[in-house]
């Protein structure tokens, strides 16, 4: 229901809602922006905002002196590779404890969140030793199973509440019109959890593109993703800002624009329902 | 119904998910309290004798502990004052009506995706360093004059980045607990002649006290473990003034190669964590029942 607003209350509130909203955008916004300057403009006294010569170099420069693709291709692979392992093992027990639940689904749920409340660096060193042993360290394979491992409690927990609202009649419904289980899964179930598996691997894929943990002690160079590439700008050579925005817009774009569509999936999977 | 055999299928299902969240939680944690028995260095891997409890006695009783314990709790108390405090404003704003409410609303979430790595080192160099940041620069203008945060106020410029990054959480977990209010009980409450601020009190903040509660533990889980911001920014100095417990562990371990010592510490950082997550699991616990 929409509630009957003055104008100039309107007004009051549009105002101190966008001063509000672009200072807290800010960082990012400059960022952006400072992509597209020349170094000289990026550090000038006082900052051009958007009168300057604007460029591409920055971006050339990135990927040439860096092969800044190679490390988006990284964040890609481990992103997706984490989330599909993620799927494969979080569907089937979802579901399981969606639609046959016993006394004891509810105390495996909470210890599986209990999983994703451990501290990284309780578990750093023994993993540290596992892959240096197993010679994980710097490789895609192990970063993925470890990136999928800590994302997997969220996956059950996402897909577990999306399932949980699917009636169950409906399934007895299309069994007693004769459907067979095949067609149960294609024509009713499939339709019915596809919505809940998009948003699940939309959490997974943020989730797992900006984790910056297991990624920055586990690898340097062939596997390093963007997290790790966009640290290495943290020991800085001569003028670098706008390299740096060039290479942190790019990473940061594909995400915000991911992140903006699902926003209300944030709220169900990282409160672990906690809030309704 | 669930009948003999969908209750062993339904285990079936289960049993990948539950055994290789097993096997993640209780290899490396069991291996770690067994490190943290050893005097084991990796400089010296083949002798690594059992000492007891002589590594915690030796991590518990080190300054740097202290000051990491007091950093990480400062860490801690600092982001969630001001992203609790700004997350109620914030939502309490963007639940108005006004001209662009949506696009505000995607401004003020960004934060949240942007990786950390990005986060904290566009905030050191772009925003605070001293000469050439927006934030010095603008503070030359007003006339106060720039502050040199990462030599003279290095934790509350972590606080400042984390709490960016956190804001965004806060407000949209808030917001959609403020938008479950009811509009009857507010109009009742403006008939019966109550002021905005006494609506807010009396009204509004008791109807968000759970979703502030949950904000507080599950922001304490993940503050707790902050490390990426650190690491690029300020390496934990200068000296240990933004060491927190993760990144003295970390140092412990990978830098000073004191596998024996960082493990206690990452036994004592388990802990911490522990007694938060004992709150945070049986909220969501009452919530799973309700």
């Amino acid at each position: 229901m929409a509630r009957a607003v003055s104008t100039r209350r309107k007004i009051t509130f549009t105002i101190i809602g966008w001063t509000v909203g672009l200072l807290i955008f800010f960082p990012v916004l400059w960022t952006i922006l400072t992509s597209f300057k020349t170094e000289l403009d990026a550090i000038s006294i006082p900052p051009k905002w958007i009168f300057f010569d604007w460029t591409l170099e920055n971006y050339a420069t990135v990927q040439e002196r860096s092969n800044y693709f190679r490390f988006m291709m990284n964040s890609v692979y481990l992103a997706l590779g984490s989330t599909a392992l993620g799927l494969i093992f979080a569907i089937p027990a979802a579901w399981a404890m969606a639609f046959s639940p016993t006394p004891r689904t509810k105390d495996v749920l909470l210890w599986m969140l209990s999983t994703k409340m451990l501290p990284a660096v309780g578990v750093l060193i023994p993993i540290y030793l596992i892959f240096r042993d197993w010679g994980l360290l710097d490789s895609r394979v192990g970063l993925i199973v470890v990136l999928f491992l800590i994302n997997l409690p969220i996956m059950v927990w996402m897909l577990y509440t999306y399932f949980k609202e699917i009636p169950g009649e409906i399934l007895e419904a299309a069994r007693m019109d004769g459907a067979s289980l095949s067609k149960e899964i294609t024509h009713v179930l499939a339709p019915m959890s596809v919505p809940g598996i998009a948003s699940t691997v939309l959490l997974s894929v943020i989730l797992a593109w900006n984790e910056a943990f297991w990624t920055l002690n586990l690898t340097t160079s062939n596997a390093a993703p963007l997290t790790t590439f966009i640290a290495s700008y943290s020991s800085p050579q001569g003028n670098f800002y706008a390299k740096l925005s060039a290479a942190s817009t790019l990473a940061i774009a594909p995400i915000l624009i991911l992140g903006w569509f699902s926003q209300k999936q944030l709220v169900r999977g990282l409160t672990f329902g906690a809030v309704k | 119904m669930a009948t003999l055999q969908t209750k062993s299928a339904a285990r079936l299902m289960m049993a990948p998910a539950v055994i290789a969240l097993l096997i993640w939680m209780i290899v490396p944690l069991s291996l770690t309290l067994y490190f943290s028995t050893l005097n084991y260095n990796l400089f010296n891997p083949a002798d690594t004798p059992f000492i007891g409890l002589t590594n915690y006695r030796f991590f518990l009783s080190d300054p740097a502990f202290f000051t990491a314990l007091r950093n990480t709790l400062t860490l801690v108390v600092g982001v969630l004052f001001i992203t609790v405090c700004g997350g109620i404003l914030l939502a309490l704003l963007l639940d108005q009506v006004f001209y662009g409410v949506n696009i505000v609303r995607l401004l003020v979430i960004a934060p949240f995706f942007v990786m950390p790595t990005v986060a904290a080192l566009v905030w050191k160099n772009m925003m605070m360093n001293p000469v050439y940041g927006v934030i010095g620069q603008f503070l030359n203008w007003i006339g106060i004059g720039a502050i040199d945060w990462f030599s003279n106020a290095p934790l509350t410029a972590i606080i400042i980045i984390v709490a960016w990054q956190w804001l965004p959480f806060a407000t949209l977990i808030l917001l959609t607990a403020l938008q479950s209010l009811s509009e009857e009980q507010k109009e009742a409450a403006e008939m019966d002649g109550a002021g905005a601020l006494s609506i807010f009190w009396y009204i509004t903040l008791p109807h968000m006290a759970r979703a502030i509660t949950v904000v507080i533990l599950i922001q304490t889980i993940f503050l707790l473990s902050i490390f990426a911001e650190i690491y690029v920014t300020t390496s934990g100095g200068p000296g240990l003034q933004t060491t927190n417990i993760p990144y003295l562990v970390y140092s412990q371990a990978l830098l000073q190669f004191d596998v024996g010592g960082a493990s206690a510490g990452g036994i004592v950082a388990v802990i911490l964590a522990n007694i938060v997550a004992f709150f945070l699991v049986r909220i969501i616990g009452k919530n799973l029942d309700a």
